[in-house]
């Protein structure tokens, strides 16, 4: 799939912000006053910047509200009330912190399953795409959720939580891409069943139904290399859980590390992120490619 | 639970009105509905009631509209302001524009008028136009076929008096087995796509012969990968079997085919090879129940197919028995054939087998009576389910003429002419060669030429040569070169032109013809010619006129450009004294008319060519008192008159319009035709449908439709006899003899009964340095160039790939995305290559056409066409490699002139991908501008 | 609603002959043209005339190439457009409603007021068979010409799809599969129908008819009995013909 800014933007930041949200919806830590805004201005910023990205890959944004409509059968749709039902809940929580030094837990709990619960929305938009076998797997919700609330948990400077969910945020990531390396041959999708011609004999594209471009080709059919996607899988690695660990674990806990742990942490699932859409092979591209991948 | 849907409208308004005329994104002329929404093109649909397409329509025509609005119309007539290729032109007026024309014509006309060449490519006006140029008094014109097809249409009409291309089709309802050889598309685009649908809904087979298989062949049932250039051996290997198993239809044979002929055998006579003929010059037959002579249209004959004469002396034995001894020889056997044409003697076998099986155990009676030539009386039509079609395949080689002559000769001997089943002329022919006229070429100045230009030699008395025997036409048509040139050497004018050879012009007149570019072979070496300046730094040819109604790149060349319409904004006329659009089942023709009004400073062609007519004081164009006779051409149109009571058109002719084929002008003719969709069409009579050359019925039709003014039965011929006169002058007989260097090629090729022989570029071009065949197809959804100015068509063929087989791309290590070094004896390019497996071992090819001149048809520079796409023609020479004899052999068939396209061999390489494909040339500037950014193709009211 | 209705009272769609298709295109350019002048947004075309043209089509056409393990390489001609999936994934995942499957006979739409143009749709499809236009922003796919196949301004017999009525082979069928004994049901079951991409679950209406066998003659040696030589040599034809003639 075309790794769009804007979707890679939306996904990393939203994640960040609604998993930071969903720590201080728990009251951890249990901030107020001025240490509240400037936590709350940063978890706001950053799920509301993601949000606010996600709609620059819209062709028709003005009617964004329309996307409220159908929660009953749509991720997307579903997402939509979620973010503002969690913006909404943290939101009320959040001016009870500021501004009158009073934390209402049961808002705050609240607003913190939405958080959570808008990141898996989130993830499955892509999980429920049978369409796209790398995806379509019950570990995509794992591996956003886990990274959103690993990253939530830095910004807290909860040292031990953070250091715990990044590992298993680790694992998730390092298992989805194993495990996604080998799931479209798993769904057995390939030429022949693309045709039906299998019963035939082998099938090869010989001559593409346009020799240009289309919408198809430019938001589906991505081709990244495999030492290019090696190298990033390294770098987002150790930027996302490698290097904020360490961080955490050698440097004095304060703003310092806290800043450069997150700092690495956004880097790597940048990289990640690519990845997650760079690599995800939609089954579209059986029709369009002459080697059958 | 109920599901809330948004309310549609199901039933939106169409058009505010339907304009029914004939498509022209190609040369098969379909019927179209145009819908208009407010005097725009909403939507073109094809016309359910046309002839031809029957409410069908291909890519091509249904991308009308952007064709319409094409930003690369031209839009006023233009004057070369800088050098010729490069682009720049100013907008002048039409009277400045036709004032120059004149002034440079008419001294022309009235010193030598030879001087002008007039040549049409992809035109259908071609009885209007020679009109023109036979007033004009030049002897050089021709349209393009000399370098389409020509073998196709003379090798058809010398044998059987009918050809293939849209001249004919299978029996669709009937035919259970049709063998296709080299189509990829040809001009029954829509016709032959509509057969093979109902064809195969029948349970029919197709047999399709291509080194390549795509478009028809990649639906045909069995695919022959023929090796290219051979199909002429395959063909008589099947004779070989045929005749070998006595699988051939004796009957038909003895009556309507010249097998009983009688052929002197005394190589001493100067009739040696010639037909026995009475006193009234009727061949002779053995009758076989008196064992006697008798003309062959006698009433009652049984022609002896076996018989030997001796007449004073002279030995006579019949066609039949030299075909016999021919055929029936090893060297034409499955085995001596297999490796060369790569196909295996098994499948020979086979084919053979298949052929025979379907043709005499699936024949078939229609319980239709019928009447002979001869009188005799049959009570059925025999059918024989067995269809065969072919185009430039076989006759685009410079062994073509005798190779479509062979597949002739097997549909005959097959008995499958004109029978139900088989194949079926489409009027107004069955017609032989003496309906034809013979070329005319005398001209003299200040008066129009002798007589039609184009025609079919009898013998070499009708060749076109001056007293001083040299050529009388600038492209050396009917010349001992290639006697047969019933078309024209389109291919060879420019390159004659400017070698002065055999002489010099003034003026060179094109008409829709792109010859700078995909029209020509050797490309660039037409570019350098039509550019070359003289010691005294004037252009080697002085002066081109050229009509086109796009920025083509021919346009680039011209000195004057006068702009055409669309075809929407224009008369024409499809008639029949030209290329008609007829079914086998009925005679038909058909108009063009403004349907929409152009927005440009444009003219339709023909209403201009009227007009210097008339300012040129051309008889065909003035009165005794110099006034104009036609108006424009929708004048001509109606009032023209080429035999009293025969015109343009056929239909609603007479006073009141009731009156077909022969009839008084009806000036509200016309009117009449866009009453009736467009297009006219007669049906052929019940009894009249089948056995057409032979058939009464059919006879007294045609002439009462005045395709000829009395009956003309014949016989087919197997062999043909002008062919034969041609070797006796080679062999010393008669006066009109050939030059020396010619003698051999002439006594070898022209040779009565087909024969085959390998490309004459092979004797040049060494096997073992080009050993791979490289050939070009004409892409379903392009017209030649000018399909790339069209916004839907160019994305579908926006470049074109060389193709390359499991074999070569092997042997290259080739990859997706690698490039070609591409090496003929003439000349090299580099080009990207793509793998196909369902292709010719040893053969590559590419689209046709859709490689672009940079800054041509309102593209961006950048445009695929351009950096991307390629031309095969700059590997492909007109001429052959000099033989050191200081002669300029042309690449054609010695006996046509055909332009041997497909003879081309080539070497391939892999190469580093340039930034381009190669050769590049320098962009030429736009006349027209820039396409839009963006299109949004709506009719907004 | 992007709810499926659970069954459809009607299942046009259509039926694509690969035994028959010789991929002209015509099909491609027919529903260009008439769907870009009817429902909805015009199909726009980017950059047309330039070295990057990028536009909207509702149907394409793609050629493969089959290699069986003995005999010669085939080529197939594949026309490809929406195929109106009984289980349409591109309708369940839209947010705004705008894709829906029509109760009354199955077609999928896009209702394009609704559209904001996310995409999603096209994603869900395995088929490529939604474009986002990229002057409108809504999402384009195959109306099955809705707007042909009901017109009261068009004459019976023109209420067919606009690829259907233009293609020359007759390669295109269209009509009702919940009526079995419709020309298209009948079609799938003689020539055995197939769907393109099962495992995907989407149950597609539409139906493609698999090319018949290819290449299924055998060689002859010159000892088949169907090539019983007449004759050895000329000189023996000339007996052989004076019987023949005889005969006639
Ligand atoms: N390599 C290779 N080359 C080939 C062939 C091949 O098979 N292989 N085929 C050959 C054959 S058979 C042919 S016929 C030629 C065809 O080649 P051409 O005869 O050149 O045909 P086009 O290029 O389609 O069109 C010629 C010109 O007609 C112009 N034109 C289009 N419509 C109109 C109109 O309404 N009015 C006027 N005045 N002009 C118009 C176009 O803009 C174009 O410039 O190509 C030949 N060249
Ligand atoms: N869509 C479309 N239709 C057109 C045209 C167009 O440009 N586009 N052009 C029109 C014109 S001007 C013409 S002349 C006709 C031409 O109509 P076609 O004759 O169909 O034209 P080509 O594309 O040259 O097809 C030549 C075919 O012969 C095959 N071939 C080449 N060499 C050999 C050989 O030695 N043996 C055999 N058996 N096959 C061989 C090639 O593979 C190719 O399939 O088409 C007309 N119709
Ligand atoms: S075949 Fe196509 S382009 Fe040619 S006339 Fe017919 S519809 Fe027009
Ligand atoms: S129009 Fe018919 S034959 Fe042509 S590509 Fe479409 S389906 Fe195939
Ligand atoms: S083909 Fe694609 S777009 Fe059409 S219904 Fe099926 S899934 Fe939806
Ligand atoms: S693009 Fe339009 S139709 Fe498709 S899912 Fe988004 S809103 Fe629905
Ligand atoms: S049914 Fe209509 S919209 Fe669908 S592909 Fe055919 S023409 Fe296009
Ligand atoms: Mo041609």
């Amino acid at each position: 799939m075309h790794p769009a800014p804007s979707v890679i933007v939306f996904t990393v930041l939203s994640g960040l912000g609604f998993g930071f949200l969903a720590w201080l919806g728990l009251g951890l830590p249990a901030v107020t006053g001025w240490t509240a805004f400037f936590c709350y201005a940063l978890g706001f910023a950053s799920a509301v910047g993601g949000l606010i990205a996600s709609t620059f890959h819209l062709g028709n944004p003005q009617r964004a509200l329309k996307a409220f409509s159908q929660w009953q059968t749509s991720w997307l749709s579903r997402e939509a009330w979620l973010s503002v039902l969690a913006l909404t809940f943290m939101g009320l929580y959040a001016i009870g912190a500021v501004f009158f030094d009073t934390l209402i837990a049961p808002l705050g709990l609240i607003g913190a399953i939405f958080c959570v619960a808008t990141v898996f929305a989130t993830a499955m938009i892509y999980a429920q795409l049978a369409t796209i076998p790398r995806w379509n797997h019950w570990l995509t919700p794992v591996h956003l959720v886990s990274l959103s609330l690993a990253g939530g948990a830095v910004l807290a400077q909860h040292g031990k939580a953070a250091l715990l969910l990044l590992a298993i945020a680790g694992v998730v990531q390092a298992l989805h891409w194993v495990l996604g390396d080998r799931r479209f041959a798993e769904r057995g999708h390939t030429t022949e069943t693309a045709t039906g011609l299998g019963d035939l004999g082998s099938v090869r594209l010989y001559e593409p139904p346009h020799t240009g471009t289309n919408y198809l080709l430019k938001e589906m059919v991505y081709i990244v290399g495999r030492k290019h996607s090696q190298k990033l899988r390294v770098i987002g690695f150790a930027g996302m859980i490698v290097v904020p660990a360490a961080v955490l674990v050698l440097l004095p806990a304060g703003l310092v590390s806290t800043a450069t742990a997150i700092l690495f942490f956004l880097l790597g699932t940048f990289a990640s992120r690519w990845l997650f859409f760079a690599e995800a092979k939609h089954v579209v591209g059986l029709y369009y490619s002459a080697r059958n991948t | 639970m109920a599901l809330i849907e948004p309310t549609l409208d199901t039933s939106p308004a169409v058009s505010d009105e339907v304009r029914k005329t004939t498509c022209y994104m190609c040369a098969c002329r379909c019927g179209i509905n145009v819908h208009l929404k407010d005097g725009k093109v909403a939507y073109i649909e094809g016309n359910r009631d046309h002839p031809v397409n029957k409410g069908v329509l291909c890519a091509k025509g249904s991308s009308g509209i952007m064709q319409v609005n094409a930003p690369s119309r031209l839009r006023a007539p233009l004057k070369r302001t800088g050098p010729r290729g490069s682009g720049e032109f100013e907008e002048i007026s039409w009277d400045e524009a036709l004032e120059l024309a004149t002034k440079r014509l008419d001294p022309v006309r009235k010193s030598a008028p030879e001087k002008l060449a007039f040549f049409t490519g992809r035109d259908q006006s071609q009885s209007f136009t020679s009109f023109w140029a036979q007033n004009f008094g030049t002897p050089n014109y021709a349209a393009h076929g000399g370098f389409c097809s020509v073998n196709m249409a003379t090798a058809g009409i010398y044998t059987m008096g009918g050809a293939f291309w849209e001249f004919g089709q299978p029996d669709w309802d009937r035919t259970k087995l049709f063998m296709i050889f080299g189509v990829a598309e040809d001009h029954d685009s829509n016709p032959i796509k509509m057969g093979l649908g109902k064809l195969k809904g029948n349970g029919g087979k197709v047999i399709g012969v291509n080194p390549i298989r795509s478009g028809y062949n990649a639906i045909a049932d069995e695919w022959v990968g023929i090796t290219p250039g051979t199909d002429g051996l395959f063909i008589l290997s099947l004779v070989h079997v045929l005749l070998k198993i006595g699988k051939i239809d004796l009957g038909y044979l003895s009556q309507f085919t010249n097998a009983p002929c009688l052929l002197n055998e005394d190589p001493s006579s100067p009739n040696h090879g010639l037909v026995l003929r009475d006193a009234d010059d009727k061949p002779l037959v053995i009758d076989r129940a008196t064992g006697k002579p008798a003309p062959f249209d006698q009433k009652g004959v049984r022609p002896n197919l076996a018989a030997t004469y001796e007449l004073d002396g002279k030995t006579h034995r019949t066609v039949f028995q030299h075909m016999a001894e021919r055929y029936l020889s090893d060297e034409y056997s499955p085995e001596a054939v297999e490796e060369r044409c790569g196909i295996s003697a098994g499948r020979i076998r086979a084919i053979a087998a298949e052929l025979a099986r379907v043709a005499f155990e699936e024949s078939f009676e229609l319980n239709q009576p019928w009447t002979d030539f001869r009188g005799e009386r049959h009570d059925k039509m025999i059918g024989r389910p067995v269809s065969f079609h072919a185009m430039r395949g076989i006759s685009a080689h410079c062994n073509g003429f005798q190779t479509c002559r062979a597949l002739h000769v097997l549909q005959i001997l097959l008995g499958t002419v004109e029978v139900p089943g088989g194949f079926r002329f489409k009027p107004p022919y069955p017609k032989p060669v003496e309906a034809h006229p013979t070329p005319h070429c005398h001209s003299k100045p200040d008066c129009p030429l002798d007589g039609p230009h184009l025609g079919f030699v009898r013998g070499p008395d009708d060749l076109a040569l001056k007293e001083d025997g040299t050529p009388a036409r600038i492209d050396k048509a009917f010349t001992w070169d290639n006697p047969m040139s019933a078309h024209g050497l389109m291919h060879m004018v420019i390159s004659n032109a400017h070698a002065g050879d055999p002489y010099k012009i003034d003026t060179l007149f094109l008409y829709m013809a792109n010859m700078a570019w995909n029209s020509s072979m050797n490309t660039r070496g037409v570019m350098e010619m039509l550019t070359d300046k003289d010691e005294n730094g004037d252009y080697v040819i002085p002066n081109i006129i050229y009509s086109d109604a796009y920025s083509s790149e021919m346009v680039a060349y011209a000195d004057l450009v006068l702009p055409d319409t669309t075809y929407l904004e224009r008369h024409d006329c499809i008639s029949l004294l030209d290329r008609p659009i007829c079914e086998a089942d009925g005679a038909a023709d058909a108009i063009r008319w403004p349907v929409i009004e152009p927005d440009r400073d444009v003219r339709g062609f023909q209403s201009v060519l009227v007009d210097l007519g008339v300012r040129l004081g051309l008889p065909g164009f003035v009165n005794e008192d110099g006034s104009a006779k036609y108006k424009d051409y929708a004048d001509y149109i109606v009032n023209h008159q080429r035999r009293p009571g025969i015109g343009p058109l056929a239909g609603f002719r007479g006073e009141d319009g009731t009156q077909f084929g022969r009839g008084e002008v009806n000036p509200d003719q016309l009117d009449k035709y866009i009453e009736n969709g467009g297009f006219f069409v007669e049906h052929v009579p019940e009894e009249a449908t089948f056995y057409k050359p032979w058939n009464q019925a059919y006879q007294d039709w045609a002439v009462k439709l005045g395709f000829y003014d009395k009956p003309q039965p014949y016989l087919f011929q197997l062999y043909v006899e002008p062919l034969r006169r041609f070797q006796l002058a080679a062999e010393g007989h008669g006066d009109r003899q050939p030059p020396e260097h010619l003698r051999e090629q002439i006594k070898e090729k022209m040779d009565p009964l087909p024969i085959w022989y390998p490309a004459l570029e092979d004797a040049h071009a060494d096997e073992k340095d080009y050993p791979v065949h490289a050939l070009t197809q004409r892409p379903m959804a392009m017209y030649h160039s000018w399909g790339s100015q069209n916004a839907w068509l160019r994305q579908i063929h926006g470049q074109n790939p060389l193709y390359i087989p499991n074999k070569i791309w092997a042997e290259n290590e080739f990859q997706e995305g690698d490039w070609a070094k591409v090496t003929s004896i003439h000349g090299e390019i580099t080009v990207p290559v793509a793998h196909m497996a369902a292709l010719n071992d040893d053969t590559v090819w590419t689209w046709n056409a859709i490689g672009k001149r940079k800054g041509a048809w309102a593209l961006d520079e950048t445009a695929p066409e351009a950096t991307k796409g390629f031309l095969l023609n700059h590997l492909i020479h007109e001429l052959l490699p000099p033989k050191g004899d200081g002669l300029r052999w042309a690449n054609s068939d010695p006996i046509t002139g055909q332009a041997a396209w497909f003879d081309l061999r080539v070497r391939i390489e892999k190469a580093d991908p340039p930034t381009e494909s190669q050769p590049e040339f320098p962009a030429i500037k736009s006349p027209v501008g820039k396409g839009p950014k963006i299109v949004r193709q709506k009719v907004r009211l | 609603m992007t709810q499926l209705p659970a069954q459809t009272d009607k299942k046009l769609g259509l039926v694509i002959d690969l035994d028959t298709c010789v991929g002209c295109h015509a099909c491609v350019t027919a529903c260009k043209g008439w769907n870009t002048e009817n429902y909805g947004a015009p199909l726009s075309d980017i950059d047309p005339y330039s070295g990057d043209p990028v536009g909207s089509f509702l149907n394409r056409v793609h050629s493969f190439e089959v290699q069986p393990t003995a005999g010669p390489a085939q080529t197939i001609h594949m026309p490809k457009s929406c195929l109106h999936c009984d289980d349409a994934p591109c309708v369940t995942v839209c947010p705004t409603g705008a894709s829906y499957k029509r109760q009354e006979d199955g077609i999928v739409l896009v209702n394009e007021d609704a559209c904001i143009g996310c995409g999603l749709c096209a994603w869900a499809c395995p088929y490529g068979a939604r474009e986002l236009d990229q002057a409108e922003g809504v999402m384009k796919k195959c109306t099955l010409c809705v707007d042909r196949i009901y017109n009261e301004n068009l004459p019976e017999e023109d209420r067919v799809p606009a690829c259907v009525r233009t293609c020359p082979a007759g390669a295109r069928h269209f009509g009702d599969f919940a009526d079995p004994d419709s020309n298209v049901s009948r079609l799938t079951k003689e020539r055995g129908g197939m769907d393109l991409m099962p495992e995907q679950g989407t149950s597609p209406v539409n139906k493609y008819l698999p090319p018949r066998p290819k290449d299924t003659m055998k060689e002859l040696d010159a000892s088949a009995p169907q090539l019983t030589p007449v004759v050895d040599g000329p000189k023996g034809l000339l007996g052989w013909l004076d019987k023949a003639l005889e005969a006639i």
